[in-house]
């Protein structure tokens, strides 16, 4: 994992005493809420409907058994005992006060973590995939790079007045864990003929009010390149995006409104422009950066672990465990387990203090110190032996940390919603909730298979409902919540937005219009090994649509 | 008589800022719109009074390349603090068209951008934001003193990451 | 339909209502109900003299019914203000209502 050095440590403590001084001079009136607004958005405080929301840089989804004991502890202390994971691989506090938040950002910066940037039209929180280090399909660990940019990005001094926010995603392998094509930037690890590693460069992707699939603006990038071509592009952004309107301010409309075409002849042209080097990454540098992501030593075990299939022989739970929640890693003898935060009927992404203290023990115990925050709201442990699972399962089964539900329907995406979120039209959670009741992660979970539902409370889309293979999306029409189903998005390499089915469903009816949405997919599925979005790339939207209003005729509110 | 806020004061202008239709003093010293200095500049043609333009956000700064080395001070206009593309032309004329004048920033400006303007090659703020400038007078200038990019206004030393960080 | 004047406290973020003697207070039962729109813009006038002394931020109105003893907001986003995220009944200020 990276650690920070002095230059790090001292960055952050900087920019912890200005804040500090930022809210004594608001709390003591010198500032009035208008000037002080931008100092706390830049620090990731909001104000939201109940009260004020820290949200918590997790870079990159990496954690150490330290920093999630400490934001345990935080949360416990000065919030609630829970925290929100969010989709954006940060961690939302929602009831601190401001006359904490120096503090609760002193006790971050004691663990290297901080709030820089994760609100404001700047370049936010640089996630990654979630196995990064750890998965058999990489070509290299995109965190290193994730870090690069995460430096280069803090408080840059052209790019903190953007058009709009800017959000970047690094995978390391083919399969997309990280959904860089609905990112203003998506990396793609590869390696050219000549076996190098660089990127292919997406731009231009994103969600919220108008959808768009990125486009591909390079098939390789020297990796050395990656600062300096990051730079071209949001340099281009910063000067042409519009900014007349908000909803108009992303880059994926600049890119939608000049062309893919004009806007990479753009990028290359500043790129090129550019040619001093100064940019340019030093292999050493890059190398430097590398060698803290090293992966544990992991000794090759054998392939089969007696403790793990005994278990697995003799409880079905463990075995449908192991089934849906451990991936495979890229050394022999060891597991990727992921800890669902959606237990059946629980808050997406939601953990308590004292289970993020589970996991820490977890980790630092079995877990070589290491954990994850995924898109998709859970935690993961990178590197388990096998051996261990069982030990690691029961503990997890101890703190309702053992869902056996991971890509199923009941592991939702939702974002907070009108329960906590001021911009929000209608509720997510509950709605996720009625849905993981409904389906639970039994048998009937199981049959229906790989399924992603995704929920929103509002346009813009924090939930990912349009790259669902189920999305939600919620809206108030005359003072009531409706729901508005899109079916067939996906956020993987194959990312396609949804399509809407149609007239929208109300609070109550929208857990039975996705039930009957599920009812038609195993209908009409070839085969048990057919999964949802499969079907549903090979039948379109008809039998669903003809489900959904024929049966339903009173649907359409 | 402007005041404007110069390596960490303030100082009185020696600028005169010119509307449209006003006449030109002979000495110069003056900063005119750059459409103003477009339909003029035949009248310039061959003399070296000291000209400075202002230059509206939007503005192609590489539609000017050639004329740059012309001006004495460039004026880069800052509406609303929001709109922050004038950080890049800053950036472009300091270090693509090697601009070696007064680069200025006027107008609405946060306290918080003081210090990144002056690593985007800014050398002179003209302030009309009153909570920047009432922070300023008192001294209360929000600086950090490391950063993780180099800056034209400085050239990196020499030594680890010279691409990426810059000490104070 | 009358009408409750609200903020959030700055120091702590909590959501509070103008009160019946013009205090702030943290739940709607002791909130002081505007039954015209004069007088409702009147105490939002004066509550913004607490907004210039920094003591509150975000004033707004916004419409309750009264059935027998209770005040509840008509608007689903007010009522979840004023009583706490749905999903979370030991939180807010429905926790304090019990």
């Amino acid at each position: 994992m990276y650690r920070y050095d002095e230059f790090d440590a001292a960055f952050v403590k900087d920019r912890v005493s200005q804040f500090r001084d930022q809210v004594q001079r608001r709390l003591a009136g010198e500032l009035t809420e208008d000037q002080f607004r931008i100092h706390r958005l830049m620090n990731g405080l909001y104000l939201q409907l109940h009260a004020y929301m820290l949200r918590i840089a997790v870079p990159y989804g990496t954690l150490s058994a330290r920093q999630l004991r400490k934001l345990a502890d935080i949360a416990r202390r000065y919030d609630k005992g829970y925290g929100h994971f969010t989709t954006r691989q940060n961690l939302q506090l929602n009831w601190p006060s401001l006359k904490d938040t120096p503090d609760i950002l002193d006790e971050l910066a004691s663990v290297e973590m901080h709030a820089i940037q994760t609100s404001g039209n700047c370049i936010r929180n640089v996630t990654a995939d979630h196995f990064a280090g750890a998965a058999a399909d990489e070509i290299d660990d995109p965190r290193p790079y994730a870090e690069i940019l995460r430096q280069w990005s803090s408080i840059h001094p052209e790019f903190s007045f953007l058009p709009r926010k800017f959000k970047i995603a690094v995978t390391g392998a083919a399969r997309d864990r990280a959904a860089i094509q609905v990112h203003d930037i998506g990396y793609q690890l590869v390696r050219n003929s000549a076996g190098e590693v660089g990127f292919a460069v997406w731009i231009g992707g994103g969600q919220g009010r108008t959808p768009m699939v990125a486009k591909k603006i390079r098939d390789f990038l020297p990796a050395a390149d990656l600062l300096a071509y990051s730079e071209a592009i949001v340099r281009v952004y910063n000067l042409e995006g519009r900014r007349d309107n908000k909803y108009k301010a992303r880059i994926k409309i600049l890119v939608h409104e000049k062309g893919a075409e004009p806007m990479r002849l753009a990028v290359e042209e500043e790129f090129a422009a550019r040619n001093d080097g100064r940019l340019r990454l030093p292999q050493s540098e890059i190398d430097r950066i590398h060698a803290y992501f090293a992966p544990p030593a992991l000794a090759a075990r054998g392939a089969r672990s007696n403790a793990f299939e005994s278990r697995k022989a003799s409880d079905a739970k463990f075995r449908a465990f192991v089934e849906t929640n451990v991936a495979q890693h890229k050394i022999d003898g060891f597991g990727i387990v992921t800890i669902s935060l959606k237990p059946i009927g629980g808050i997406p992404g939601d953990a308590t203090s004292d289970q993020m203290d589970v996991v820490a023990d977890l980790a630092e115990r079995l877990g070589h110190d290491e954990i994850r925050v995924s898109h998709e709201q859970n935690l993961v442990l990178p590197h388990v032996a096998v051996d261990d699972i069982p030990a690691i399962y029961d503990v997890l089964a101890k703190h309702e940390l053992a869902t056996a539900n991971v890509g199923q329907i009941s592991d939702i995406i939702a974002c907070p919603g009108l329960d906590y979120c001021s911009l929000a039209t209608a509720r997510s959670i509950p709605v996720a909730q009625r849905i993981s009741d409904r389906f639970g992660d039994g048998e009937r979970a199981h049959d229906i298979g790989d399924l992603k539902i995704k929920i929103s409370g509002c346009i813009n889309a924090c939930g990912h409902h349009h790259v669902g293979h189920i999305g939600i999306l919620g809206l108030e029409r005359k003072g009531v919540e409706t729901y508005q189903i899109t079916l067939g998005g996906s956020a993987d390499e194959n990312c396609t937005l949804g399509d809407i089915t149609g007239p929208g469903f109300s609070y109550e009816a929208v857990v039975d219009a996705v039930e009957t949405v599920v009812d038609t997919y195993l209908g009409l599925r070839s085969d048990k090994t057919e999964d949802f979005l499969t079907a549903y790339r090979r039948v379109g939207m008809a039998p669903f649509k003809a489900a959904l209003y024929e049966k339903n005729p009173g649907a359409d509110i | 008589m402007t005041v404007i806020f110069k390596n960490g004061q303030f100082v009185e202008d020696t600028w005169k800022t010119v509307a449209d239709g006003e006449d030109l003093p002979p000495s110069g010293h003056v900063i005119v719109p750059l459409d103003w200095w477009q339909a003029q500049r035949g009248a310039f043609e061959g003399s070296n009074v000291p000209i400075g333009v202002r230059i509206e956000p939007g503005t192609k700064i590489e539609d000017y390349a050639a004329d740059i080395s012309r001006f004495a001070l460039i004026a880069l206009a800052f509406p609303k603090f929001q709109d922050g593309r004038h950080f890049s032309t800053a950036q472009l004329l300091r270090e693509r068209y090697g601009f070696k004048g007064e680069l200025r920033a006027v107008g609405e400006i946060l306290l918080d951008q003081v210090q990144l303007m002056s690593r985007c090659g800014f050398d002179t703020l003209q302030i009309t934001d009153g909570p920047t400038l009432a922070a300023l007078r008192e001294g209360r200038a929000t600086v950090l003193s490391r950063f993780y990019q180099p800056s034209p206004a400085a050239e990196a030393p020499v030594g680890t990451r010279p691409w990426l960080r810059k000490p104070a | 339909m009358p009408q409750v004047v609200s903020a959030n406290r700055l120091d702590d973020g909590i959501v509070v209502f103008v009160g019946r003697d013009r205090a702030w207070v943290e739940l709607l039962d002791a909130a002081r109900l505007f039954d015209t729109k004069a007088d409702m813009e009147a105490a939002v006038a004066v509550a913004q003299k607490d907004v210039a002394a920094n003591r509150v931020v975000d004033i707004f109105p916004f419409e309750v019914k009264i059935s027998g003893d209770t005040v509840t907001a008509v608007a689903l986003r007010d009522i979840i203000r004023t009583s706490g995220p749905t999903v979370h009944r030991d939180h807010g200020k429905q926790a304090v209502h019990g």
